[in-house]
C-alpha cells in the first residue's frame, strides 16, 4: 500500500498522527508530513497499512489518498 | 538596478552568449549555424547524458534522464520550455529569450523531437521575453510542432514545475504536491517535458556536437563587484576567480548569496570553492540557477539573511502549513536578531527549524528558506553572535519592514525590451 500526503490540502488537524504516529510527524503548527523514510513512492511497512488507512478514513480534509497500484 | 554588462570567461567559446547587443533574429542565427541539422531523438539524448548537462533552473536534474523518461512513453506528449525565472537575483533565461529567442527555439524544438512532442509551450512571465518569442516565431514559416507562448505572472513559485503545469492547465500558478511529476501527468494530463529555458538553450550545441571537454554555464554576478553581470563561464572555477576576473572586486568579498535565494548565504571560504553543481554541495552550498549576489562592506549577513527570509515569508505559495508558519517564524527570528532583539533562546529556535523544516513542504520554497537560516548560522557565527547583543549599524538603517526583493535585477541594460528599442 502507498499513500499520499498533500500538504497543499492539509489543515493541521492532527488526526493522522493521532491515528498513524509512525507514518505522520507534526510540526509545532499541526501540519503534517510523512516521516522520515517513508515516501509516497514507496510501499509501506506492512504493520503500518492498518494505522495509516485508519488516518485516511479520519483526515478532515481529505489530504491522504491510497496511491493506484500500477500495472 | 544595477546596470550589467555580458562576457565570457577567456577559458570559453560562448555558445549561450552573443556580443551583440538587440535581439538576434533568424538571419543572424542562422548565419551563425543555427537550425542546423544534427543528431536526433535517441542519439541526441545520448549525447546530452555525455555531456553531463544538468538542468539550469537550479535542480540540476540529469537533463538526459528527464527526457529519455518522457521520450519512452507512448501517445501524444508536450514540451514546457521554463523561462519564468523567479529568483529575482537572476537574470539568464529572461536575457536568453530577449536576446537569442531562436536559440531556445531550436533547443526546443529538437527537445520535442527526441521525446516525441507535438506541442511545445513557453512559458514566462517577462513581457520582454514574450514579444521577443513571437517576433522570433513570426520569422519562422514552417515549424515541426505547435508552439505557444503562455504568459504568466511573475512570482518565486511559479516556475516551479508544477506550478507551470498547473498554470497551463488553468489553474493557479502554484505547485502541487508530487507525485506525478509532470512526466507522469503533465499539461493536459500528457507525459509532459519541463526544461529550463538555458537547459533547452544548451542543446543546439549538444546536437551539433559542439559541445568541447570544458561545458559552460551562465552567471549572474551581483553585488558589491565593480562590474556585475551576465558571464558564461566553465564548470569549475573558483568563485574568487569570477568575482575578480569578471567582476573586478579588488580581493575577497565579505560573502555570498548563492543560487539566486535558495542556496543561501556563503562566506568568504566561497573565495577558493569551485562553481560546480557538487563540490558546492558538498561544501553545504550550491549552483542552482547560477545567481551569485557578491557582499560588501556595506552588506551585513544577518540583515541579509532577515531581508531574504521576509521574503520567502511573503512570496511562498501560502498551501503548505508547515512552509507559510516556518518561513514566516524564521523570518521573525532572523528579523528580530537583526535589530539585537534576539538571544540564545530564540537563535536555539531558528537553528532547530532550519534543521526540521526542510523536505515539509510539496515544493522546495520551504527548503531554500530553511537553507537561509542554516547557513547563515553556519557561515557567520560571530555575526550572529554580535547581533545577540547589539545591531549593527548596518542593519540599525535597514527597513526591515519594506517587502523588498533583495538584490533583484532585470536584463534591461543588456537586452532591452523590444519596445524601448523602437
Amino acid at each position: 500500500m502507498k499513500i499520499k500526503l498533500d500538504r497543499t490540502v492539509c489543515d493541521g488537524f492532527g488526526k493522522c498522527a493521532s491515528r498513524a504516529p509512525a507514518v505522520f510527524s507534526l510540526d509545532e503548527w499541526g501540519y503534517a508530513s510523512l516521516e522520515r523514510g517513508l515516501s509516497a513512492e514507496a510501499d509501506l511497512p506492512p504493520e503500518l497499512e492498518q494505522p495509516a488507512r485508519r488516518a485516511l478514513l479520519d483526515c478532515p480534509v481529505h489530504a491522504i489518498t491510497e496511491r493506484p497500484r500500477v500495472r | 538596478m544595477p546596470t550589467l554588462t555580458t562576457g565570457a570567461h577567456p577559458a570559453v567559446r560562448p555558445r549561450l552568449l552573443r556580443g551583440q547587443a538587440g535581439r538576434e533574429d533568424r538571419t543572424a542565427y542562422e548565419a551563425a549555424g543555427g537550425y542546423q541539422p544534427g543528431l536526433a531523438g535517441a542519439g541526441l539524448i545520448a549525447a546530452v547524458a555525455a555531456s553531463g548537462l544538468r538542468g539550469r533552473g537550479g535542480g540540476a536534474f540529469p537533463a538526459a534522464r528527464k527526457l529519455a523518461v518522457v521520450a519512452r512513453q507512448r501517445g501524444e506528449k508536450v514540451v514546457v520550455v521554463n523561462g519564468e525565472e523567479g529568483e529575482p537575483a537572476s537574470v539568464k533565461d529572461r536575457w536568453l529569450l530577449r536576446a537569442r529567442p531562436h536559440l531556445v527555439i531550436d533547443g526546443a524544438l529538437r527537445a520535442a523531437q527526441a521525446v516525441g512532442a507535438g506541442t511545445i509551450y513557453f512559458y514566462v512571465s517577462d513581457a520582454g521575453a514574450a514579444i521577443s518569442l513571437d517576433a522570433a516565431l513570426a520569422e519562422l514559416a514552417s515549424i515541426p510542432a505547435d508552439l505557444r507562448v503562455w504568459p504568466v505572472e511573475a512570482s518565486y513559485v511559479a516556475g516551479e514545475e508544477t506550478a507551470a503545469v498547473n498554470a497551463l492547465n488553468g489553474r493557479p500558478a502554484k505547485p502541487s504536491e508530487k507525485p506525478p511529476r509532470p512526466f507522469e501527468a503533465g499539461v493536459g494530463g500528457l507525459p509532459t517535458l519541463v526544461s529550463n529555458a538555458e537547459t533547452i538553450a544548451s542543446l543546439p550545441a549538444i546536437s551539433g556536437g559542439r559541445v568541447g571537454e570544458a561545458p559552460s554555464f551562465l552567471l549572474t554576478l551581483s553585488g558589491a563587484v565593480p562590474r556585475p553581470g551576465l558571464y558564461e563561464v566553465p564548470f569549475g572555477i573558483p568563485l574568487g576567480e569570477a568575482t575578480e576576473v569578471l567582476g573586478g572586486l579588488a580581493g575577497p568579498a565579505r560573502g555570498y548569496v548563492m543560487g539566486g535565494y535558495f542556496a543561501g548565504l556563503l562566506s568568504t571560504r566561497g573565495h577558493h570553492l569551485p562553481l560546480d553543481y557538487d563540490a558546492l554541495r558538498a561544501a553545504g552550498s550550491g549552483l542552482g540557477c547560477g545567481a551569485v549576489t557578491v557582499l560588501g562592506a556595506d552588506d551585513c549577513p544577518v540583515g541579509v539573511a532577515a531581508l531574504l527570509l521576509a521574503y520567502f515569508g511573503r512570496e511562498n505559495a501560502g498551501q503548505c502549513g508547515s512552509c507559510f508558519n516556518g518561513t514566516a517564524a524564521m523570518a521573525g527570528v532572523a528579523t528580530a536578531l537583526a535589530c539585537g532583539e534576539a538571544g540564545p533562546a530564540e537563535v536555539a529556535r531558528l537553528a532547530h527549524w532550519s534543521g526540521f523544516l526542510p523536505g515539509r513542504g510539496a515544493c522546495a520554497t520551504l527548503d531554500g528558506a530553511a537553507g537561509v537560516a542554516a547557513t547563515l548560522l553556519r557561515e557567520f557565527p560571530a555575526e550572529v553572535d554580535a547581533h545577540q547583543r547589539e545591531a549593527c549599524g548596518t542593519c540599525v538603517a535597514t527597513d526591515f519592514l519594506a517587502a523588498g526583493r533583495p538584490f533583484a535585477l532585470t536584463p534591461d541594460s543588456i537586452a532591452p525590451p523590444v519596445e524601448a528599442a523602437l
